[in-house]
């Protein structure tokens, strides 16, 4: 392997960055990191402020692993890469605290999960320990990114048939407590579907995410 | 809080996976068959049992703002609670370490059921979920936490084993291709957590 | 180099945790003002909302002396403990205590002229903790205004409770059945009414639908924290 001499952005690094966005999309594809996708997006704004945040993560803990990759005792590498990871999520979460109290508040445990995102562990694990730290940049923004792509799509169907609202602005109309003082759709008897913010409906909008995404990319079809 | 509503509360209404999603990563991988997943299931409320109080007991002496004045009064003003996160997941991970020396040592037997599956449980977020939200309900005592440990994982236990004996029925069904696997599974628990909404609001 | 010794394992444990730990330390110790800031401004600012003025979560801790005249500690019998300072009492903590052990804190405002009393509400809802502050006229009677949170009802039922529809309809509404009489027979505090209050209920409100449960704890914590109040409005008559 020539890895000195190979281009920073040569077609096999690009696609480290461009293949977990649809093909092997950490999300729908992989599988990983369900837990916290599901939770949060409610709305927009926690929602991408959340992808940010395991971008962060992902691409920093993908980043130290492989510059120890060598360095770490394999015995104990499970637990060295959830200190690593552990301490950049609590630098997050302060950071959040300071700077995004409203977002923070309503992330709530959900930013600690971050640790336990299997994303992380998985890429750590897969990629991180063998890979060279530029490799391991890219391919943590690449998942990071297919990961925050399906968190804002989730949001955005839950955000706008939930509450009529996108970052939280009433793009349908406000809806006034008769319909004389409604305006927009809401003037003609539109409602909202509160169904849409309980927690079922993630479920729901993921799995047709996914029908729609393989319905496309038909090589994504499970044969089991 | 009593016991028997934090009970109930924490299996059905409060569900892991039904309410909060945690734990969805394994839960997802480990169903295809309700063996494995009465296997993975059982060992989750067995290091909830033990993580959950373990890291009360972590929190209320030693991480709270003011929780090291048993020590000494001077130290009651000094706050950790920013460590909080990192001390969970090494305790959980450890616990887990430790749990399955003493169930290779002592049972063999459970551990041929459990083995495997408890490296996987180290980063199962449910059981991280657990002691985060313990954290956050702010329990009275330990029998609290011990009870809120043991009904969240009998709350995901269920809901593996529930989701594996429909996923082994449905493998015969006529389901639109694009669907299979992983996207029918996605809707089942969407409707199965709808299921579980019936629940709320219950009181004893 | 061999780096599954133990010796190795254990050197690499050692620094890998004192590096984390002084980092984590560090930013904990550099955000930790800016964070307490953010809890003090927005506790400021849900005060200054309860009287209806509407202000950023920057600016309301300039803005708070502006209108809070004085903020009092009380005891159960209605008489000023001077050695509480009012603002810090965590009423998490207080309500748990015995009613002759706790501190009451109530806020005065002046606001054009106004006299008007800030009582901060803190109870159970349907999941979890419920809060807010509930804002009663110089007559010690009519409400001004009412803010609520929550920290886990149900999104778009009991949640609702953070909505200004919801908290709208306070306004105006009295505490008691006849005026300037502060017994606690006269007491009837605000409730919430399923299906919705006629509209010369002055003491009702109507509940949101879909979150009855949040609705009734709501209006239980309403009157369970008002009703202490009653002995000071009464000096105070």
């Amino acid at each position: 392997m020539s890895e000195d001499k190979e281009a920073l952005f040569s077609k096999k690094n690009i696609k480290l960055l461009t293949d977990p966005l649809n093909d092997n999309n950490p999300i729908t594809v992989q599988v990983l990191g369900i837990c916290s996708a599901l939770a949060i997006t409610v709305q927009l704004k926690p929602a991408i402020v959340m992808a940010i945040a395991v971008m962060f993560v992902v691409v920093l803990s993908n980043f130290t692993v492989s510059l120890l990759r060598n360095l770490i005792p394999n015995r104990i590498r499970i637990i060295v890469q959830l200190v690593i990871v552990a301490a950049l999520v609590i630098i997050v979460d302060q950071i959040l605290k300071a700077y995004a109290f409203d977002v923070s508040k309503q992330l709530s445990v959900f930013v600690g999960l971050i640790i336990t995102n299997c994303i992380i562990m998985g890429r750590l694990e897969a990629f991180a320990l063998g890979n060279t730290p530029w490799k391991s940049i890219l391919d943590g923004f690449g998942n990071a990114g297919g990961y925050g792509i399906i968190l804002i799509i989730v949001a955005f169907f839950r955000e706008l048939l939930g509450s009529g609202k996108l970052f939280g602005y009433e793009i349908l109309g406000h809806k006034g407590v008769t319909l004389a003082e409604s305006t927009g759709l809401y003037h003609y008897g539109y409602q909202n579907n509160g169904f849409m913010l309980l927690s079922p409906m993630a479920l729901i909008v993921l799995g047709i995410v996914i029908w729609v995404q393989r319905s496309k990319n038909r090589k994504l079809i499970e044969q089991h | 809080m009593d016991y028997i509503n934090l009970f109930i509360k924490s299996i059905f209404i409060d569900n892991m996976v039904f309410a909060y999603f945690l734990g969805m990563c394994s839960y997802l991988a480990v169903s295809k068959k309700v063996k494995t997943a009465v296997g993975l299931g059982a060992a989750v409320i067995f290091v909830m049992i033990i993580t959950v109080p373990a890291n009360y007991l972590l929190d209320n002496y030693l991480l709270k703002p003011g929780a090291l004045a048993w020590l000494s009064p001077e130290l009651a003003d000094i706050d950790l609670s920013f460590l909080s996160f990192i001390m969970f997941i090494a305790v959980i991970a450890s616990m887990v370490q430790l749990v399955e020396m003493v169930v290779e040592r002592f049972a063999p037997s459970l551990y041929n059921a459990l083995g495997i599956f408890l490296p996987l449980i180290a980063v199962n977020c449910a059981i991280l979920g657990g002691s985060l939200f313990m954290q956050q309900k702010d329990f009275a005592n330990v029998g609290e936490s011990v009870v809120y440990g043991l009904g969240s994982g009998i709350g995901w236990f269920l809901a593996i084993i529930a989701i594996a004996a429909i996923r082994e029925k449905i493998a015969y069904s006529n389901i639109p291709a694009p669907l299979k696997g992983i996207g029918i599974t996605f809707l089942i628990t969407g409707l199965m957590a709808i299921g579980f909404m019936s629940f709320s609001g219950i009181e004893l | 180099m061999n780096t599954n010794s133990n010796s190795y394992t254990l050197i690499f444990t050692l620094v890998l945790v004192t590096v984390v730990a002084g980092l984590l330390a560090f930013t904990a110790i550099q955000l930790k003002p800016l964070q307490e800031d953010n809890i003090r401004n927005e506790k400021m600012q849900s005060i200054l909302a309860s009287i209806g003025v509407k202000e950023s979560r920057a600016n309301s801790g300039a803005v708070f002396t502006k209108y809070i005249t004085k903020q009092l500690a009380l005891k159960e019998d209605g008489t000023v403990d001077p050695d509480v300072d009012a603002f810090t009492i965590n009423m998490k903590n207080e309500i748990k205590k015995k009613p002759s052990e706790q501190r009451y804190p109530i806020y005065i405002a002046e606001n054009k002229g106004k006299t008007s009393y800030i009582i901060p509400l803190f109870g159970k809802g349907l999941w979890d903790d419920i809060w807010g502050y509930i804002a009663l006229d110089s007559d010690k009677n009519t409400i001004i205004g009412a803010v609520y949170d929550h920290k886990g009802e149900t999104p778009g039922l009991g949640a609702e409770i953070r909505e200004e529809w919801f908290q709208k309809q306070f306004i105006g509404k009295k505490i008691l059945d006849k005026p300037n009489d502060f017994s606690k027979n006269n007491f009837v505090s605000v409730h919430t009414v399923k299906g919705g209050a006629k509209s010369d209920d002055i003491h009702g409100v109507n509940a949101i639908s879909g979150g009855t449960v949040t609705s009734t704890k709501l209006s239980l914590m309403v009157k369970e924290r008002m009703e202490h109040y009653l002995p000071f409005f009464q000096s105070k008559k």
